[in-house]
C-alpha cells in the first residue's frame, strides 16, 4: 500500500520534471538549459565552466578559483566591482564558487532583470581585464580566505593532509584554494592564459531556472553570447588513481581541544551508463548508515553505545572521477578515535554480513522520494542540481532517473558493494590529535607564511 | 566538512534573516490567513499547491533569554530532547516514524525563538501520522534521563569544538562584553557549568512553563487547503495547555558613556585576528528599523558593494570577509561589524572599519547610495518569498514578533519612503563609535 502510493508519486515528480526542462546549443558550441517554475517571479541564472582544482597543473595549485575572483574586476566594458553594483542595483544576489570540476557564477534576479545577468556575463567571458595591481590584492584576499577557512582550522588541516593521502596521483588530492606557496608565486600570465584556455562558450552550461519562458531565453541568450567565438579546448591528461593496495593512515597534531576522524574508502561515481546501480547501492547503503535519526549510525553509535559525539557520512557520486565514501566523526568524551574507528568498522562488517532489512530499504526509498520533492522547492537549487551534471559530462535527465533507480535497488547489491569496496585495503584513516591550546602563545607548528599545509 | 568543498567567493553574511517582504510589481504577496487557537496559540497559513508538500513550523517564546545564569544551555536542551521521547514512544520509534513517512522533524534554539518544525508531502497518508506525531512530542515529551545525560555531553563537546575556533571565541566575547547582566549575554549553546547543573525536572519544568498556546506561533505553507490548516493546527498545538505568555525581556541597557571603547584582546595561536566590533543595535518592532536598515545596506551590509567590502576588501586586500549588520531581535539585538586579518595587520583593518563607521555616521550616505539600496532591497523582494520554506520563516516571524499581518504587502513602500536625512539622523542617534565594544582574537600583532 505505502509503495503503491509512492509509486504514483514519483511518476508525477518524473513527468512534472521532465516536461519543464528545455535546451538547445548555439553554434559556437554554448549549451543553454532551462526549466521553468512559475511559483514566483524570479530567476536564477547560472554559467557553469568545465574548469577546476583538477585540471590545475604542478604549481598552479587555486588558479581556477582565483580566477573567479578576478572575474569580478573588471573588462573592457566594466570597471572593477561594477559587475557586482550593477547586478545589487537590479535587486539581485550574486556569487560564484569553484569546485574540483567546475567553476560556476550565478544571479538571483527578479524575473524581467534576466538580461542585466546575461549582458554581464558574455562581457566577462570574453573581456576580462587582469590588471596587475588587482590581481596582486586579489591574492591577498585569497590568502586571508585560506587562512580563514583552512589554516586556522584543525579540522580543515586534518582533511587536507588526509585527501592528499587518500589520493596518491589524481589531482583531487590537492586543495581547491591552492597552496600558500602557489598562491604566492601565481603569476598575471599564468592567470591570462588560464582564462583564455578554458572561458569560451564551447566549455559553459547555462542554466537558467524560474518564471521564464524557455523560447524567450534562448532568444535572449542568443543575443548576448552568440557572437563570442568558440574557442579551441585541449582536454587534459588527468592521471588515473591506482587501486589502493593497504590501509592507509595519516595524523596530525595541531592546538585543538577535540579530536577528529576521517575514514574513507575508494568507490565509484555515476557515469551515466545504461544498467549503471553500484553508486545507487552506495548511496542507499550511506542512508542506511546515516540517512536520518533512525539510521543506523544516529541509532547504534550516537544513542546506542554512545561511542560517537557526532559522525557524518558523505558520498557525492556526481562527479568524473571515482570518489570517497567518507566518514567524518568525533568521539564521545571517554572514548578515543580508535574506538570510532573499531564502532565504524563494525558496522561496515554488519553491512557486509547480513543484508540490510526491508524496512531499511523501504524507509530510505522513502526519503528519497520525499527529498527529490523538498528539492523542488528551491529555485537555486534546481538550476544546481542540473548544471553540476551538465558539466560533469552527464545529462540533466539524470536527476529524474536516479530515483528510480534508487528505488529499484535491492538488500543484495547494497550488500555487494560493501563486499566489494569497503574493505580494509582499500580504506584511509586520519586522526587529529590535539594538542594543548592554552600557553601556545607562538603560531601553530606550521611554516611561516607561504609554507605549505604540509608540516 | 565536505569532500567536495566549494569554495565562494564571499563568506555568507546573511545572519540577517531579514525576511523582508513585499512585492511591487506582477506578483501578490502570499495571502496570509491569521487565526488564533482556543488555547491563545496564533496561527498563520499561506495555502499553496505547486508542490506536494506541505511545511510546519512551530515558534515558542523559549529562547535562551529564558535560561537563567545558573543554568544556562537548558532552553537549548529542553528543544533538542523533545524528539527523545514523548508518550509511550522512545527516541528511536520517533526517528523511524517521521523518518518512514519521508518527514523531516528539526529543532532550533535561539536567544529568542525554540523552533520545531516538521517539513512533510502532502500525501494525507502521509502527512497525517507525522502531524499527530509532532502534536505529541510537543505536547507529551518525556526528557529521559538518559537522553540528557547524553546530549548534555554532546554540548559540552560543542563548547570544546567552539573553543578551538578564534572566530567562535569572538562571539562569545563580543555577545558577553555587550550585554553584560542582560539576559541576551546567555549563549543558546549555553555554558560548561550551565550545562552540568541543569537536571531533568529543570526540563520539565522549562517545557511546561514555555512550551504552552499563549507562548506559541504556527505557520503553515503548502498543499493543504484553509480547512484542513485549521485541522493541522488544532492536532499540532491544540494539546498545549493555556499556559502564561512569557515575561517581557528586560530592555537593553544604553551603553556607558565612560567605557573607552578599548579592545578586549584574547590571545590565540592562529594565523589570522578575528575583529569585531558593535553595540546594542535595534527591536524587531524599532521606529528607526527602516531607516537602520537601508543604512546598514550601504554601509556593510551589501556584500561587496558596501563601504566596509570596498575600504576593507577591495581597495586593501586586508580580509576575505567584512560586515556590518543589525540582528533586530524582541530587545536590541547586536550591530556588529567584523572581518579577519592576518595578524601583523590587525592594527590597520581595525582603524580602516572604524574610520569608516565613523565617516558614515557623521556624514552619513549620499542621495546614490540610499537610491542604490532601495533599488536593491525592492528589486530583489520577490528573491525572500520564493519557496515554501521561506515563506514559512516569513510567517513565524510575523508571528513571533507580532508584526502587522501586511507587514510584506508594505515592505516596499516603506523601504522606497527612506531619506538620506532619515538614515543619517538614525545613525547618528543610534550608533556610537566612541562606546562600541571591541573583541580582538588572535596571535600576536608582529
Amino acid at each position: 500500500m505505502f509503495l503503491m502510493r509512492i509509486g504514483v508519486l514519483l511518476l508525477g515528480v518524473w513527468l512534472v520534471g521532465c516536461s519543464q526542462v528545455y535546451e538547445t546549443t548555439l553554434d559556437n558550441g554554448l549549451k543553454i538549459v532551462v526549466k521553468e517554475d512559475h511559483r514566483s517571479p524570479v530567476v536564477v541564472s547560472q554559467i557553469w565552466y568545465k574548469v577546476g582544482a583538477t585540471s590545475e597543473p604542478k604549481g598552479l595549485s587555486g588558479i581556477s578559483h582565483v580566477l573567479e575572483h578576478m572575474m569580478f574586476k573588471g573588462t573592457t566594458k566594466h570597471k572593477p566591482g561594477e559587475f557586482s553594483r550593477i547586478i545589487a542595483e537590479n535587486g539581485g544576489r550574486e556569487n560564484a564558487f569553484t569546485g574540483r570540476d567546475y567553476t560556476a557564477y550565478f544571479q538571483q534576479l527578479e524575473k524581467s532583470r534576466l538580461a542585466v545577468s546575461f549582458e554581464l556575463e558574455a562581457d566577462r567571458m570574453h573581456n576580462l581585464l587582469l590588471q596587475e595591481d588587482e590581481v596582486r590584492k586579489e591574492v591577498q584576499v585569497v590568502m586571508e580566505e585560506r587562512r580563514l577557512r583552512t589554516d586556522d582550522e584543525p579540522e580543515a588541516q586534518l582533511y587536507e593532509k588526509f585527501i592528499a593521502t587518500a589520493y596518491q596521483v589524481h589531482p583531487y588530492r590537492d586543495p581547491i584554494i591552492g597552496s600558500m606557496q602557489d598562491l604566492q608565486n601565481l603569476r598575471i600570465e599564468d592567470l591570462r592564459a588560464w582564462y583564455q584556455r578554458w572561458y569560451v562558450p564551447n566549455n559553459a552550461t547555462l542554466v537558467v531556472v524560474g518564471d521564464v519562458r524557455p523560447n524567450e531565453v534562448f532568444a535572449l541568450a542568443r543575443k548576448y553570447f552568440a557572437s563570442i567565438p568558440r574557442g579551441k579546448l585541449e582536454p587534459v591528461q588527468i592521471p588515473a588513481e591506482p587501486a589502493q593496495k593497504e590501509l592507509r593512515r595519516v595524523s596530525v597534531a595541531l592546538p585543538a581541544e577535540v579530536p577528529n576522524l576521517l575514514m574513507a574508502y575508494h568507490v565509484p561515481q555515476v557515469t551515466g551508463q545504461s544498467g549503471e546501480w553500484e553508486p545507487y547501492a552506495l548511496q542507499v547503503l550511506t542512508n542506511v548508515l546515516d540517512g536520518g535519526d533512525s539510521a543506523r549510525f544516529s541509532k547504534e553509535l550516537v544513542r546506542g553505545t554512545q561511542v560517537v559525539a557526532s559522525l557524518n557520512t558523505e558520498y557525492s557520486p556526481h562527479a568524473p572521477f571515482p570518489v570517497l565514501l567518507l566518514f567524518s566523526a568525533t568521539p564521545s568524551n571517554g572514548h578515543t578515535v580508535a574506538d570510532v574507528e573499531k564502532a565504524v568498522r563494525a558496522q561496515i562488517e554488519r553491512i557486509k554480513s547480513e543484508p540490510v532489512s526491508e524496512a531499511e530499504l523501504k524507509r530510505v526509498k522513502a526519503q528519497v522520494v520525499a527529498g527529490d520533492v523538498y528539492a523542488r522547492d528551491s529555485v537555486f537549487y534546481q538550476a544546481m542540481r542540473i548544471g553540476l551534471l551538465e558539466t560533469i559530462g552527464l545529462r540533466w535527465q539524470l536527476i529524474d532517473d536516479s530515483v528510480a533507480r534508487i528505488r529499484s535497488v535491492t538488500a543484495e547489491q547494497v550488500q555487494k558493494v560493501a563486499k566489494k569496496y569497503l574493505n580494509e585495503d582499500n580504506l584511509t584513516v586520519g586522526v587529529l590529535n590535539p594538542l594543548p591550546l592554552s600557553g601556545t602563545k607562538k603560531k601553530p607548528a606550521r611554516a611561516p607564511l607561504g609554507g605549505d599545509h604540509v608540516r | 566538512m565536505s569532500a567536495n568543498m566549494i569554495v565562494r567567493r564571499i563568506a555568507p553574511v546573511w545572519v540577517f534573516v531579514l525576511l523582508a517582504g513585499l512585492s511591487s510589481t506582477a506578483q501578490a504577496t502570499p495571502q496570509i490567513k491569521h487565526w488564533t487557537l482556543d488555547n491563545g496559540a496564533r496561527v498563520f497559513f499561506v495555502e499553496s499547491h505547486e508542490i506536494p508538500m506541505v511545511q510546519i513550523t512551530a515558534v515558542f517564546d523559549a529562547g535562551a533569554a529564558r535560561d537563567s545564569g545558573e543554568k544556562s544551555g537548558l532552553a537549548t536542551l529542553t528543544n533538542r530532547l523533545l524528539r527523545e521521547g514523548a508518550g509511550q514512544l522512545n527516541a528511536d520509534e520517533i526517528a523511524v516514524a517521521f523518518e518512514d513517512k519521508g518527514a523531516e522533524f528539526a529543532t532550533d534554539s535561539q536567544r529568542d525563538m525554540a523552533i520545531a518544525s516538521l517539513r512533510s508531502l502532502s500525501d494525507r497518508d502521509l502527512l497525517m501520522p507525522s502531524v499527530t506525531l509532532f502534536a505529541q512530542i510537543l505536547a507529551a515529551p518525556t526528557f529521559p534521563e538518559k537522553s540528557l545525560e547524553r546530549e548534555r555531553q554532546r554540548a559540552l563537546i560543542g563548547l570544546q569544538q567552539n573553543a578551538q575556533s578564534p572566530g567562535d571565541l569572538a562571539g562569545i566575547a563580543f555577545y558577553r562584553a555587550l550585554y553584560g547582566t542582560h539576559p541576551y549575554a546567555q549563549r543558546p549553546e549555553g555554558t560548561q557549568d550551565g550545562l552540568k547543573a541543569v537536571v531533568r525536572d529543570d526540563l520539565l519544568a522549562f517545557h511546561r512553563r514555555y512550551y504552552a498556546g499563549s507562548n506559541a506561533v504556527l505557520a503553515i505553507v503548502g498543499d493543504v487547503s484553509m480547512r484542513e490548516a485549521r485541522r493541522i493546527a488544532r492536532d499540532v498545538l491544540g494539546g498545549l495547555p493555556q499556559g502564561e505568555r512569557a515575561p517581557a525581556i528586560p530592555p537593553v541597557p544604553d551603553p556607558d558613556p565612560s567605557v573607552s571603547g578599548k579592545p578586549q584582546r584574547i590571545s590565540f595561536p592562529s594565523t589570522q585576528s578575528h575583529i569585531l566590533m558593535g553595540e546594542a543595535g535595534m527591536t524587531r518592532n524599532d521606529p528607526d528599523y527602516f531607516p537602520l536598515y537601508v543604512g546598514n545596506y550601504v554601509l556593510g551590509g551589501s556584500g561587496l558593494v558596501s563601504r566596509l567590502s570596498d575600504e576593507v576588501r577591495e581597495k586593501r586586500g586586508l580580509s576575505y570577509s567584512v560586515y556590518s549588520h543589525f540582528v533586530p531581535m524582541r530587545e536590541r539585538g547586536p550591530f556588529s561589524m567584523g572581518l579577519q586579518t592576518r595578524n601583523k595587520e590587525s592594527q590597520r583593518a581595525l582603524q580602516v572599519m572604524r574610520d569608516t563607521l565613523e565617516k558614515f555616521v557623521a556624514d552619513g550616505p549620499t542621495e546614490k547610495e540610499v537610491g542604490d539600496a532601495k533599488k536593491n532591497l525592492s528589486g530583489g523582494f520577490p528573491l525572500r518569498l520564493d519557496s515554501n520554506g521561506k515563506i514559512a520563516d516569513n510567517l513565524a516571524m510575523i508571528g513571533f514578533y507580532g508584526l502587522p499581518l501586511d507587514y510584506l504587502d508594505t515592505y516596499i513602500e516603506r523601504v522606497e519612503a527612506v531619506t538620506v536625512q532619515q538614515v543619517r539622523d538614525a545613525f547618528k542617534r543610534r550608533i556610537h563609535p566612541a562606546h562600541m565594544v571591541t573583541v580582538i582574537v588572535g596571535g600576536a600583532d608582529r
